[in-house]
């Protein structure tokens, strides 16, 4: 059953890691993805909105997938909403499992797809006090799509 | 039917949600569309482009041609840019 969290506040990795071995000793490996907010281009900030019930609802499947195909242990996505400053952690997917190849594989799986299978939306503040939305990406897709097909 | 609007499209709707009561002959998620489009300048000009609009009906990642019930929640937003 995977942990997962969609919160503004900002998240502790440390804490994260260590949860999922606490009290255990059939973890071989523990793999983690961390998002975090570039300042390209004069970027003063990153505001994220999602849709509240349909975001909760999207990551689960995904990460049902994710259980579904791999042997984990434990699964935890966080994903901040809100404004968020450059340099500021966006999104944490950490992944557990007996072996490395699970965790590494697992982890690379469920960011590819969170990029492209949960609703969420960014949009860029600059310093001059300019807006803009992100727009979606070919190659997330192109990334979420290497996943499908051959197993 | 409850329709949502996120990031651009509901800006330029120029509110999050409505209550709305199509006709019969609206069917579909594209139908929908067409049928929303007409009721304000704001919703035309988010709907006019439909390649750039994607759909939820109840929560789930919807095509075109989803069909759409009274009692839905249907969903328009851009496409996801998370994580």
């Amino acid at each position: 059953m995977a942990r997962i969290l969609v919160q503004d506040a900002a998240f502790d990795l440390a804490a994260e890691t260590a949860a999922v071995t606490a009290g255990r000793v059939d973890v071989g490996g523990v793999a983690s993805f961390l998002g975090v907010c570039r300042g390209d281009d004069g970027l003063a900030a990153l505001v994220l909105e999602h849709y509240p019930g349909m975001t909760e609802r999207a990551i689960s499947r995904i990460a049902e997938q994710a259980e579904a195909r791999w042997p984990l242990t434990a699964c935890t996505i966080i994903h901040r909403t809100g404004r968020i400053l450059p340099g500021e952690p966006i999104v944490l997917v950490l992944t557990a499992s007996s072996h490395r190849a699970a965790a590494l594989e697992s982890c690379a799986f469920l960011i590819d797809w969170l990029k492209t299978g949960a609703p969420f939306w960014k949009r860029e503040e600059f310093a001059s006090g300019d807006h803009r939305w992100v727009a979606a990406k070919a190659e997330d897709d192109e990334a979420a799509a290497r996943w499908t097909g051959a197993a | 039917m409850r329709v949502l609007y996120f990031a651009w499209l509901r800006q330029k709707v120029g509110i999050a949600e409505e209550e709305v009561a199509p006709p019969a002959e609206v069917r579909d998620v594209a139908g929908l569309i067409r049928w929303l489009a007409a009721r304000s300048s704001g919703h035309a000009a988010a709907f006019a482009d439909p390649r750039q609009v994607r759909a939820a009906v109840n929560q789930d990642f919807a095509t075109p041609d989803q069909p759409v019930a009274a009692n839905d929640e249907v969903a328009f937003f851009p496409p996801v840019t998370g994580g």
